[in-house]
């Protein structure tokens, strides 16, 4: 009973120790990005690393969970009558719900491993030391960078996203089930607003600091061995997904 | 060099195409027009209820869109909606006693503000306030006028019947 109490006091005492370091972390890495911003070529190739890279997996994704919606949307509206409003439904719950989650998700596992595996191997192999070393401060030569990198791409990857899904929405409603284009976009024009693409945006930008955060984080603070660096990934995309679904449900009680 | 050339190229098709995107969702599926020339002028307009209206809807005079709803605002004195009308400076020939009325488009659709023109000399100004307005028509108004007053005209048929 006593070790069981124990031990429990002691995973919170490590979460707690965790969460502090990775707000310390977060600090040192805002205290750092403008000077990083300077130097705009290392973000750059970042950009690349996280976004363009994930650039095919967003779009195929986003191309079926549009055509998905599409086919139980349609389904759904067709019992009540109203299959025109298919654009509207589809385009509200894109813009304020799937299409941020799903891209922070999916981001999570394509570039946030990438991240924290990169980084951690790099830790592994002593690579972060030698800078250290060379007097190269790690941190703003490897780690911001990156960390930037993922907060301008994820906003990107989202608005990608909730287009490529429109275009599903349209080809499974429009073109196969066929509900009358004009009201499908004039419905949808009607009660789509900009705070409405604003709020997804927002989204997509916290979901991007969040997630890339923990995959540097974790990554830079992975066990150097083989077996912390695979653990630093796996916990990459469990905290990942969960910060992200918690945080939605906080900012949309904040946004509604 | 050379690879870094390419990872440039894709990067930047990847940013004009997050770009591209943006501007779909804010121009496509919103009811926001994007016009960079923002010439126009505003009307104001007081309604006792607007029903629906939403601000972006459109203003239209014969159908034709020649503004949007830029505002929709509650006056706690005179316990009235306030419409901030946008106009197109195109339009600036608008008589000043034309009314503004809010419609419904298509039995389950958006609401707008259709304007019928008026026989005025002098046309509508920036700032100037609608006097002549309709108020939004609320089906279950509507409902409960029919239903009373076909209440009202069976008590008329059953009220001599009583008295005899």
């Amino acid at each position: 009973m006593i070790g069981l109490l124990g031990e429990l006091t002691d995973s919170l005492r490590r979460f707690l120790e965790r969460l502090g370091a990775m707000t310390r972390f977060f600090g040192q890495v805002l205290w750092q990005s403008p000077a990083v911003l300077l130097r705009f070529r290392l973000v750059v190739e970042q950009v690349y690393n996280t976004g363009a890279l994930s650039l095919v997996i967003i779009m195929t994704c986003g191309l079926f969970v549009g055509m998905v919606l599409g086919l139980q949307g349609h389904d759904l509206l067709q019992r009540f009558g109203s299959e025109e409003a298919l654009g509207t439904g589809a385009a509200l719950s894109l813009l304020k719900e799937l299409g941020p989650v799903v891209t922070a998700l999916l981001f999570a596992g394509r570039a946030g491993t990438a991240l924290a595996s990169e980084l951690g191997l790099m830790r592994a192999t002593d690579q972060l030391s030698a800078m250290e070393v060379m007097a190269v401060d790690p941190m703003r030569r490897v780690v911001v960078p990156r960390f930037l990198g993922g907060v301008i791409a994820m906003p990107l990857l989202t608005a990608i996203f909730i287009a490529v899904a429109l275009f599903g929405v349209q080809l499974v409603g429009v073109q196969f089930l066929g509900v009358d284009q004009g009201s499908f976009w004039s419905q949808m024009r009607g009660a789509v607003e900009l705070a409405d693409v604003n709020e997804g945006l927002i989204k997509g930008v916290t979901f991007g600091i969040a997630c890339s955060l923990i995959a540097v984080f974790e990554g830079y603070n992975a066990e150097p061995t083989a077996e912390g660096v695979g653990r630093a990934t796996t916990r990459t995309v469990v905290i990942s997904a969960v910060v992200t679904l918690v945080l939605d449900y906080i900012l949309t009680a904040l946004m509604l | 060099m050379r690879q870094s050339r390419a990872i440039d190229v894709s990067t930047g098709l990847f940013v004009l195409l997050g770009f591209a995107a943006i501007l779909f969702l804010v121009t496509q599926i919103t009811n926001r027009e994007f016009s960079l020339r923002s010439d126009s002028y505003r009307l104001v307009a007081q309604y006792e209820n607007v029903g629906g209206l939403k601000a972006g809807a459109p203003v239209s005079m014969a159908g034709v869109t020649i503004g949007r709803v830029e505002s929709i605002g509650y006056d706690m004195n005179l316990f009235k909606a306030i419409v901030t009308l946008r106009i197109d400076a195109r339009y600036d020939a608008i008589p000043n006693d034309s009314d503004a009325s809010i419609y419904t488009a298509g039995l389950l659709g958006g609401q707008y503000v259709g304007i019928t023109p008026g026989n005025s000399e002098d046309a509508y100004r920036d700032g100037d306030s609608v006097e002549f307005v309709q108020d939004a028509i609320v089906l279950e108004n509507l409902i409960s006028k029919y239903l009373f007053s076909q209440a009202g005209k069976d008590k008329a048929t059953e009220a001599p019947a009583t008295q005899e």
